[in-house]
């Protein structure tokens, strides 16, 4: 039997002996857009940590293609937030994006040519390469979002964890980044997107993990993002119920 | 001023800039990371290694030292990390109750052995830079100074280790969750260099003192952050900043006869002043002078735009009158804004009043479309109220491209507005 | 004990007490090396003061010291807030260059003046209890007073700055003038701590006896008088230390003590000491884990139809496995043949464990967004947590969607 590309094992995380998530069971597999939705404080960003081994597991195993994380770290591309670094760092645009492809790299060796040619690639993708020599301070947040994604593209993973990629970004930027997604999924690859915006749900991703502390729902956009499942995530917060009806009946027909 | 050009002065001026380059490229990364004062305590904790170590020893430097101060470098990182994530205390508590701590020991190690051995507190903290030039070593016809030899072997290792790792370092310094999350093990690479800051503290030490190791470790770095953004520059720049700063701190204090050590701190510390002041980019003047040239900027299409409404409101019977100064902008500003429009070519004297000219009017048209546009945007898609919707176009006015216009007017189009836009 | 030790004593111990409770606002601040910037920072003011007016007074040279560590503390905050230097580097730039000048400025005195005069600038580095007389003793009783007073009369306000400054501010309080008046307290205090523990150690004095303190109670009022005490302790046992064996510098004794106070206080504190907390820690852990597990079996013979699950299937790690054995211990499962089956009382208590957890699992489930911050999953029941009403009502919903846990063993297949 071929192993799930992610497999999160009963997985619980605790700050200070308080569960941020608690028993998460999950299988992930084939080159889909997953989108990660809940309430503030649910535990999306943990989730994606998690998987990636950036915070201790209380208990629970995670493993990617039947391997432990470890062994699978090249596999992995990984976007953070974009208030997780300092943004007045003396590095340009292209160097941040040159950071992708260091994983591949291993200890020791430098970036040569032929990484500055899939950085480049990679900026000529998002429709950065004009700003290649600008310092990254200068950027606009829009930008400075695209300059990530164009560092995880360097990084040619099989699987993507993004940590909302859309977060105040421009409209425009936002689509810019969703074809980008689609590309990626039409390459074959796996993409795990923390996501906020209910609204746009349905017309991005395929597939959505419902979270609260502790997995709510997973499954198609179809048949997972529901009114039901939606209220069990959000609860009787009436503004996200009613925009959460109007979407899902929005989305209706068209599935 | 003979002296200055002495072999024992060079020599010393010699160890004050290799020391210098050693402390400002570690210390860059240190400034980066935000954790300058880690060097601060690194530098001050090393000392109960080298206590002990002189004791066993029997003689102040060398091997010995050298790794006392390096086990008790990384004793202290350890300490340090242990008591801000087990023991809770906040960061700078864990720093500041470890190196006092480390510091104190080996004061008391040291003053209770000061009357058999001769070491004491005083070298301790500003060193003994004066004396290098005696304790030499014969190398190839030549007396070199140890501390010479000592310096630069760990000079040939920074710059080795910084080569070989720049990219390791580059990347755990600007994001190390992305790097542990591609396998390069952030913590390997925050002991490497932890490691590497106990090596150069322990090596500048002897030399220059604990204190203006720290100043060494943190002011060139934060200089030469002032003046580029580029990290290469950076480095470079902040090794030039401590050469000058040992060289000019050296004559200074062959003049005024007073210590060495302690003028290297107090010329890095000018230096500093300096950058922050006069810094291109990042200095308090130039950034003045932007805000003072926005500011004129704004009066002044401010100024073209209220030339404008009145044009309008008049459908040319007469050419407009001169318009009261703005309410806004300062009177030192309105006089300058109105010698910008007038350089500009797009105001001109009739007589009596001021009018637009035609490529004042163009400008003026763009201003006003401008500030109708975010009023209709902050209307229809910030859905701010009605009476705060002047305010927030009035300011965004002046910062919108033509090619934000044109999505704006496009984003726009499928409302209503009252306010007709200028054709 | 002489008149001299004594003098000293008294000396240092108030300068401990002092120095202790204003430092616990330091601390919670998270300012601590903002008073050793502040203490280095004082070096050139006090030396500057000896070299203008040419007196040894202490008050002369300690309101020296005074105003060259406030201006040092004010570049601190004016390189942070206007440049893009972070706070952390701000600090050592102050912390060294403004040592640095002080030196410069100490070599003038040693060129200009007598040798005797010069031992005496030099005791501020590392600190000379030794010198201290009863003139002293009477000034820091004076500034200690003061600073006692205005906190106690001020403690309050000062509570409410060190806890939440956006609060604080937004309650109407000045939080500029109170957050200075504070640091101005600390200044001081570092000032009359500069002859007895020097320029380098002082801000020791006002940062460990206040860590130390706040293992040991979670409430401000208790944690500044333990502090006061703690520092009032560690100042008489170091000066007694190096009253009594020869060679000991006071300085670096007391702040050793401290130091020593502190890792006590981290290791053996009951409540957060590193000893107590790591064990509290590994048991919670194993006993989720066991209750975890205890879970799955219930759960997978439930849905066996109550034939019990094989050990594969239900353990999958080491500490797992452990967790097992410690359930056989304690009577509530058996392996029988490879298979992990339910005792009587471990039937009754993986109930009552699967219960809890459907009642948590509904309660979050229908009130996602007030049992986001309430739930605490680790919680085993949840009776006693919520209301009686809300439990009532939680019990009839899982009862009513059929998965009210109710498994009988059934004999052994």
């Amino acid at each position: 039997m071929k192993s799930p590309m992610v497999h999160v094992h009963d997985v619980t995380v605790a700050y200070h002996r308080k569960p941020v998530l608690w028993n998460v069971d999950l299988v992930l597999d084939d080159p889909r857009l997953i989108g990660v939705l809940g309430p503030n404080g649910a535990g999306k960003s943990t989730l994606l940590k998690a998987i990636l081994g950036l915070v201790p597991i209380a208990s629970g195993t995670v493993e990617i293609g039947g391997k432990p994380l470890a062994k699978q770290r090249r596999l992995i591309g990984y976007v953070p937030q974009r208030e997780s670094v300092d943004w007045e760092f003396p590095v340009t645009v292209l160097d941040v994006v040159l950071m992708g492809t260091y994983g591949r790299l291993g200890w020791f060796r430098r970036p040569g040519s032929k990484e500055r040619a899939i950085a480049i690639q990679s900026l000529e993708r998002v429709g950065l390469v004009d700003l290649a020599h600008q310092q990254i301070g200068q950027l606009s947040g829009g930008q400075q979002q695209r300059t990530f994604l164009a560092r995880a593209l360097a990084q040619d993973a099989a699987l993507y964890f993004m940590d909302e990629p859309m977060a105040g970004v421009d409209a425009a930027t936002e689509r810019v980044i969703f074809g980008l997604l689609r590309e990626l999924r039409a390459q074959g690859k796996m993409v795990v997107v923390v996501h906020h915006d209910l609204r746009t749900v349905p017309s991005y991703f395929d597939d959505v993990i419902l979270l609260h502390r502790r997995l709510i729902a997973h499954g198609p956009v179809a048949s997972t993002f529901t009114r039901e499942n939606l209220r069990k995530c959000y609860g009787g917060n009436l503004a996200a119920l009613e925009m959460a009806a109007e979407i899902v009946a929005a989305s209706a027909p068209t599935k | 001023m003979s002296d200055l050009l002495s072999t024992s002065a060079i020599w010393t001026m010699v160890v004050g800039i290799l020391a210098g380059a050693c402390c400002a490229s570690v210390g860059c990364y240190l400034v980066l990371r935000r954790m300058s004062m880690l060097g601060d305590a690194i530098s001050h904790s090393v000392l109960p290694g080298i206590a002990v170590a002189v004791l066993w020893s029997g003689e102040f430097g060398g091997w010995p030292s050298f790794v006392g101060a390096l086990a008790l470098g990384g004793l202290c990182t350890l300490l340090i990390e242990l008591l801000h994530r087990q023991g809770g205390l906040s960061a700078d508590s864990s720093m500041g109750v470890v190196f006092s701590g480390l510091f104190s020991l080996g004061v008391i190690i040291i003053t209770r052995e000061a009357r058999r051995k001769h070491i004491d507190a005083d070298c301790i903290l500003f060193g003994l830079i004066e004396a290098v030039p005696l304790d030499t070593v014969p190398l190839a016809g030549m007396q070199i100074p140890r501390a010479v030899l000592t310096l630069g072997a760990v000079a040939i290792l920074v710059t080795a280790v910084i080569l070989l790792l720049w990219k390791e370092f580059k990347i755990v310094s600007f994001d190390a969750a992305l790097a542990s999350a591609m396998g390069l093990s952030a913590s390997v690479v925050h002991y490497l260099l932890m490691t590497l800051v106990a090596i150069v503290a322990v090596a500048c030490f002897e030399a220059v003192g604990s204190i203006v190791v720290v100043a060494l470790f943190i002011v060139p770095p934060a200089t030469a952050h002032l003046l580029t953004d580029r990290l290469g520059t950076m480095m470079a720049l902040s090794i030039v900043v401590s050469a000058v700063a040992a060289v000019v701190g050296y004559i200074l204090a062959a003049i005024f006869n007073t210590s060495v050590a302690g003028m290297i701190a107090v010329v890095c510390g000018m230096e500093f002043a300096l950058a922050v002041i006069l810094g291109p980019r990042h200095g308090i003047l130039s950034k003045m002078y932007r805000q003072f040239s926005l500011s004129v900027r704004i009066a002044a299409e401010d100024y073209l735009g209220r030339l404008f409404r009145e044009e309008e409101v008049l459908q040319g019977q007469r050419p407009a009158e001169s318009v009261p100064t703005a309410p806004t902008a300062g009177v030192l500003i309105d006089r300058f804004a109105r010698r910008y429009a007038k350089q500009a070519g797009w105001i001109a004297q009739q007589g009596e009043s001021t009018v637009l000219t035609q490529p004042g009017r163009l400008r003026a048209e763009e201003v006003v479309q401008s500030h109708r546009l975010w009023q209709e945007f902050a209307g229809g898609n910030l859905s701010l109220p009605a009476d705060h919707r002047h305010e927030a176009a009035h300011r965004l006015e002046h910062i919108i491209s033509p090619a934000l216009r044109d999505e704006l007017a496009r984003e726009i189009r499928s409302y209503d507005h009252g306010d007709d836009l200028p054709k | 004990m002489d008149y001299n030790t004594a003098i000293v004593l008294a000396g240092v111990s108030i300068l401990g007490l002092t120095a202790g409770s204003v430092g616990s606002f330091l601390v919670l601040r998270k300012r601590a090396l903002a008073g050793d910037a502040l203490a280095h920072a004082s070096l050139p003011g006090l030396v500057g003061a000896f070299l203008l007016f040419e007196r040894r007074e202490l008050f002369i040279l300690l309101a020296g010291a005074l105003v060259s560590g406030l201006i040092g503390i004010a570049v601190v905050a004016i390189l942070s807030r206007y440049t893009r230097i972070k706070e952390d580097a701000s600090i050592g730039i102050v912390l060294s260059v403004f040592f640095g000048l002080g030196i410069v400025l100490s070599r003038f005195v040693q060129n200009r003046t007598t040798a005797g005069s010069k031992a005496g600038l030099d005791s501020f580095l590392l600190g000379k209890t030794a010198g201290i007389i009863a003139q002293d003793v009477l000034f820091i009783a004076v500034v200690a007073g003061f600073t006692l007073a205005l906190l106690l009369l001020m403690f309050k306000e000062f509570k409410v700055v060190t806890f939440d400054q956006g609060f604080a501010r937004a309650q109407g309080w000045p939080t500029v003038p109170l957050d200075f008046c504070l640091l101005a307290l600390v200044a001081v205090n570092v000032m009359i701590g500069l002859p007895a523990v020097g320029v380098v150690l002082v801000a020791a004095l006002l940062i460990l006896p206040a860590s130390a303190a706040r293992f040991w109670t979670d409430r401000l009022g208790h944690m500044v008088l333990l502090s006061a005490m703690f520092g009032g302790g560690i100042g008489i046992v170091g000066t007694l230390l190096s009253a009594n064996v020869s060679g000991l510098p006071a300085g670096p004794v007391i702040v050793l003590s401290g130091t020593v106070l502190l890792l006590f206080s981290m290791l053996a504190s009951p409540r957060r000491g590193l000893l107590a907390k790591s064990w509290r820690d590994f048991w919670w852990a194993r006993s989720i884990e066991q209750r975890c597990l205890l879970q799955e079996i219930y759960e997978e013979t439930e849905r066996a139809g109550g034939s019990p699950p094989t050990k594969a299937d239900v353990v999958h790690r080491a500490t797992e496995s452990w967790a097992l054995s410690r359930l056989v211990r304690a009577g509530w499962v058996e392996l029988q043949e490879g298979r992990v089956r339910l005792t009587s009382s471990g039937l009754v208590r993986g109930q009552e464990v699967v219960l809890g957890s459907r009642l948590w699992q509904a309660y979050l489930e229908e009130y996602p967004d007030q049992a986001g911050p309430l739930a605490d999953l680790s919680m085993e029941s949840i009776d006693g947590i919520l209301p009686v009403e809300l439990v009532t009502h939680l019990q009839r919903l899982v009862r009513e969607q059929g998965r009210w846990p109710a498994l009988s063993m059934g004999e052994p297949t």
